[in-house]
């Protein structure tokens, strides 16, 4: 059911990427999707291929799990590469009816099935191995320049926590409604769409109430507490580079430099 | 008319190293027209039991009966099941959605199939048994206090008529007197149609006073299955559990044991002071002969 998902999930074991402090791995995940689009020849894509393996391999998490998590996508990526194999214009290949394939189009079809693949297999080693508080650490620390925009940085960073912590809390909310309706005689499953969609009023309308109802106590509870939002706020553990995160650094520097320079003299 | 479930086990999450036993070997008789208390502390697997009974959730291993028929067998029609078995779950407000009361008791058994007339004449009928105004019927629910709405949720149940109405924790998160109505409530229900009533709680108190029949569950099994004042003799073993026997027993086990002659098996406030009146003229007779 909804729990199966595991795109996005957070995989509990002990790492050198787990250790990693966020905000490397943040900027290493934008730095490695900026690398999928800068290379262009096939050699690129072997050195991303190797630093991905490496990073994978490093991260301790079983590749089966972060397969499980590609199998929701694998639709959008089907889409994609029949597009770009049937609807590029050039040299012919093969030719059923309407339908051409043409080099262009294969050659297309196939990056980019390679670029979307390795862009979320990419970033989900960094959601499998950053818990979602510590990401939002990050980015609240990353961003913090944009203050002087009066970009809310803090809050935003606090609402993104509290919307992650909330997506369980709601799952289990809807399980429980949705058994409280069945139990009523509601049916989910039977019907055409519209029936379909008319049988999910009995289970939005209640699972809105109770977000809302939650948000609130949520509100108050904070209110209680005296929460004021970002202005000097204290951590408890306060994020600090350490040295393998400057080596971290250093390897994404001299990856990132590689791509640049095959794209430039390759 | 009868529930049987023949050595029910049921493991949450599966084949994950998270896998949990809730449920071990549960072989219970339900017969008709009983009023069963099913007692467990939080995590006892109560809830987990209940959603059995009207098969939302299916048994990892063993079977369960009604009327003689396996409900997950494959040509089972669980919509009717879940007609005749009728569960009222924990906080059953937060499953209103209607725009109003009347509307919201309809659902039930409007999703029965049956006639416009025949639904609103159920859901008036089940309105009335849990007691709740005229008035009230074309209000919004959310509109309504929590005890309120707890009843019209209770007759949401109601309204399509079951033979066995389980109800898991109704009176969780009610004061006192919100708590003693919905019961005392519950119970005339149960005298006046003569169904068969499964109420879930942890508290003795609540159920001591109303039910016949006391299942005591720990850690996924049945503990104790017997009529209450048996159940209570167990209070020491109750209370390492976390559970515990209603007051009264407590005060007639120290009464009997500071040498008074009472009966220790008395389980409501009514019969305990009948019993100690009955002692103590029986002491005062005595004395008098001595004398």
């Amino acid at each position: 059911m909804l729990r199966d998902i595991t795109l996005g999930q957070y995989y509990q074991t002990e790492s050198v990427i787990h250790k990693l402090d966020p905000r490397v791995k943040l900027i290493a995940t934008v730095c490695f999707i900026i690398s999928l689009f800068v290379v262009k020849s096939w050699i690129g894509y072997v050195v991303a291929a190797v630093f991905l393996a490496a990073a994978i391999k490093l991260s301790h998490v079983p590749f089966k799990f972060m397969v499980k998590g590609m199998k929701a996508i694998v639709f959008i990526l089907l889409i994609t590469v029949v597009f770009n194999l049937f609807l590029t214009p050039g040299e012919v290949l093969v030719s059923v009816w309407k339908l051409r394939i043409t080099k262009e189009g294969l050659q297309l079809a196939v990056t980019m099935a390679v670029r979307l693949s390795f862009l979320i297999v990419g970033s989900s080693i960094m959601t499998l191995t950053t818990t979602p508080n510590s990401l939002t650490d990050a980015m609240e620390k990353l961003m913090k320049p944009l203050k002087i925009f009066k970009v809310p940085v803090h809050e935003v960073a606090m609402m993104m926590s509290i919307a992650l912590r909330f997506i369980p809390i709601l799952l289990e909310e809807t399980d429980k409604i949705m058994k409280a309706q069945i139990a009523r005689g509601a049916d989910f499953e039977c019907g055409n769409l519209i029936k379909k969609a008319k049988a999910m009023v009995p289970l939005l309308v209640p699972l809105f109430i109770s977000a809302f109802r939650r948000a609130n106590d949520l509100a108050m509870a904070m209110e209680a507490r005296c929460y004021r939002g970002g202005e000097h706020r204290t951590k408890m553990k306060p994020l600090r580079y350490a040295g393998r995160d400057r080596i971290a650094y250093a390897v994404l520097a001299g990856y990132f430099a590689v791509c640049i320079g095959i794209r430039i003299w390759l | 008319m009868s529930i049987i479930l023949d050595h029910v086990n049921y493991v949450y999450g599966g084949d994950t190293s998270l896998a949990v036993h809730a449920l071990q070997d549960i072989n219970l008789v339900i017969p008709d027209g009983q009023f069963i208390g099913l007692i467990g502390h939080t995590g006892s697997g109560k809830s987990t039991l209940v959603q059995h009974l009207n098969g939302l959730l299916k048994p990892t291993d063993g079977s369960i009966y009604f009327n003689g028929e396996d409900i997950h067998a494959q040509d089972y029609d669980k919509k009717k099941l879940r007609s005749k078995v009728g569960l009222v779950f924990q906080y059953p407000e937060h499953q209103l959605f209607e725009i109003d009361v009347f509307s919201d008791v309809c659902f039930g058994p409007r999703n029965l199939g049956l006639s416009k007339q025949e639904t609103e004449l159920r859901a008036y009928a089940a309105l009335k048994q849990v007691g709740l105004e005229d008035d009230y019927f074309y209000q919004s629910p959310f509109d309504l206090s929590g005890g309120q709405k707890r009843r019209v949720a209770i007759a949401g149940v109601l309204a399509m008529k079951p033979d066995i109405l389980v109800l898991d924790e109704p009176t969780a998160g009610l004061d006192p007197k919100g708590r003693d109505e919905i019961l005392d409530q519950i119970a005339k229900l149960k005298e006046e149609t003569g169904i068969t009533v499964i109420l879930v709680s942890h508290s003795m108190e609540d159920v001591a006073k109303y039910v016949e029949r006391i299942i005591v569950m720990n850690q996924g099994s049945v503990m104790y299955d017997d009529v209450p004042r048996e159940v209570f003799q167990h209070y020491r073993e109750l209370e390492e559990v976390g559970l515990a026997a209603p007051q009264v027993t407590y005060i007639m086990k120290a009464l009997h044991e500071s040498g008074i002659p009472v009966r220790t098996d008395a389980t409501t406030i009514a019969e305990a002071s009948q019993e100690i009146l009955r002692a103590m003229n029986g002491r005062t007779a005595e004395h008098g002969k001595q004398v």
